[in-house]
């Protein structure tokens, strides 16, 4: 007899449909959600912006796909090739349609008969927002407020992995002091938001999933430096718990590519923080239960004030 | 040019003179530099002098082709690139083994 794992993935995504909290998809890392889901996620998104009111951010909103030479530009396609998603489309005649047709009634692979497009889809939602920051800032920098849709071609059975999902996200540009001093201050308030709602939240430096050996040695340079901190809940393993918060440090990378100076004439630097809205709202359901109604009454009163 | 012009009337004999000509010349190729690659102090912190993180990969990759061997996974960090003669330390240790 083996013992019951109370971190199972499966067991966590059945419970998620079965609640209807997920509707489920037929290819993994897709699936919908649903209504009681729809309400811890924005409950949470609305508390974040409760929470930042007074920081002055500037809203921006971009759709979930960009140009294609944004993602080339950033120097995605050096870090992270095998999480990109470009869009290919159908940009042929009727006789090639008919070939695509044929092709799909019997089931052949028709990539061929598809063009590259100028686009891409979004693959975190901070990166339209540097080049509308080129340019010189302000004495005080720019805080820029963004929620969006991500694409990551990861596909998995796992729920916390999904293929597209929601990022609440804010960005700062200024001088190297308080761009830190910023990243710093979220640090302690991400935490702290997610203990009040009774999360076993903790930080932890990290570091993204670079490709190849290269990537080994760019994650090696992220911890080194300290470039990223996570905070981290178990959803579906105790040992390796879920991120639900990232921090990211850039240093000049952005500034240095989109020609954005500080007030005091440097290069700018550039931080961002952003919250997985599906993975926060799923380690909700995953401490406190799939029953909203049962959730304790101070995370309620957070939740839906 | 009278810097090529140094570089190339320099003694090659050695052993030590190989190995690290071939690190300044991937410096010089990979780096992107602020300085020149054939002549920076062996103790100068590369990081400083205009390598990135991205083009730290690229030396790493092309040290690798150089001198036909594999750094280790434990090797791939910021310290083991960030001088010369750091560089020069892992290069002899790795090709000591063959």
């Amino acid at each position: 007899m083996t013992a019951h794992d109370p971190y199972d993935p499966k067991e966590f995504y059945d419970n998620l449909v079965k609640h209807k909290l997920v509707l489920p998809g037929t290819t993994p890392g897709i699936f919908g959600r649903g209504a009681e889901f729809e309400k811890v996620l924005l409950g949470f998104n609305n508390l974040v912006s409760r929470i930042a009111s007074d920081d002055s951010a500037e809203l921006m909103l971009f759709p979930p796909c960009v140009d294609r030479k944004l993602i080339e530009k950033v120097g995605y396609m050096k870090s992270f090739p095998h999480l990109a998603g470009t869009v290919f489309s159908f940009c042929g005649h009727d006789a090639q349609h008919r070939d695509l047709l044929g092709r799909i009634q019997d089931g052949k692979p028709w990539a061929d008969l598809l063009e590259m497009s100028d686009i891409s889809l979004t693959p975190a939602v901070c990166y339209p927002v540097y080049g509308n920051l080129t340019g010189t800032l302000p004495e005080k920098g720019r805080l820029v407020d963004l929620t969006g849709w991500v694409y990551r071609h990861e596909p998995s059975p796992e729920p916390t992995r999904m293929v597209s999902f929601r990022m609440r996200e804010f960005v700062r540009a200024a001088d190297a002091d308080t761009v830190i001093e910023w990243r710093n201050t979220w640090k302690e308030r991400g935490l702290q938001l997610l203990l009040e709602l009774g999360l076993p939240a903790k930080l932890d430096t990290a570091s993204d999933a670079f490709f190849g050996r290269g990537g080994k040695m760019l994650a090696a340079n992220q911890r080194d430096q300290q470039l990223k901190f996570e905070v981290l809940v178990p959803v579906i393993s105790a040992e390796n718990p879920t991120a639900v918060c990232s921090f990211n440090y850039h240093q000049d990378h952005f500034g240095k590519t989109f020609d954005i100076k500080a007030a005091n004439g440097e290069v700018a630097q550039t931080a961002c923080m952003a919250f997985g809205l599906e993975r926060m709202t799923m380690a909700m359901f995953k401490t406190h239960g799939f029953v909203t109604a049962q959730w304790p009454e101070s995370v309620k009163k957070l939740l839906w004030p | 040019m009278e810097l090529s012009f140094r570089f190339a009337t320099r003694p090659t004999n050695s052993y030590q003179m190989t190995i690290d000509d071939s690190i300044r010349k991937v410096l010089k190729d990979h780096a992107n530099l602020s300085v020149d690659a054939l002549t920076v102090a062996e103790d100068a912190d590369l990081y400083k002098n205009g390598m990135t993180s991205q083009t730290g990969v690229n030396v790493m990759l092309a040290l690798e082709g150089a001198f036909d061997f594999e750094f280790p996974d434990t090797m791939l960090n910021r310290s083991v690139f960030q001088t010369i003669a750091n560089i020069r330390a892992a290069v002899q240790k790795l090709t000591e083994k063959n």
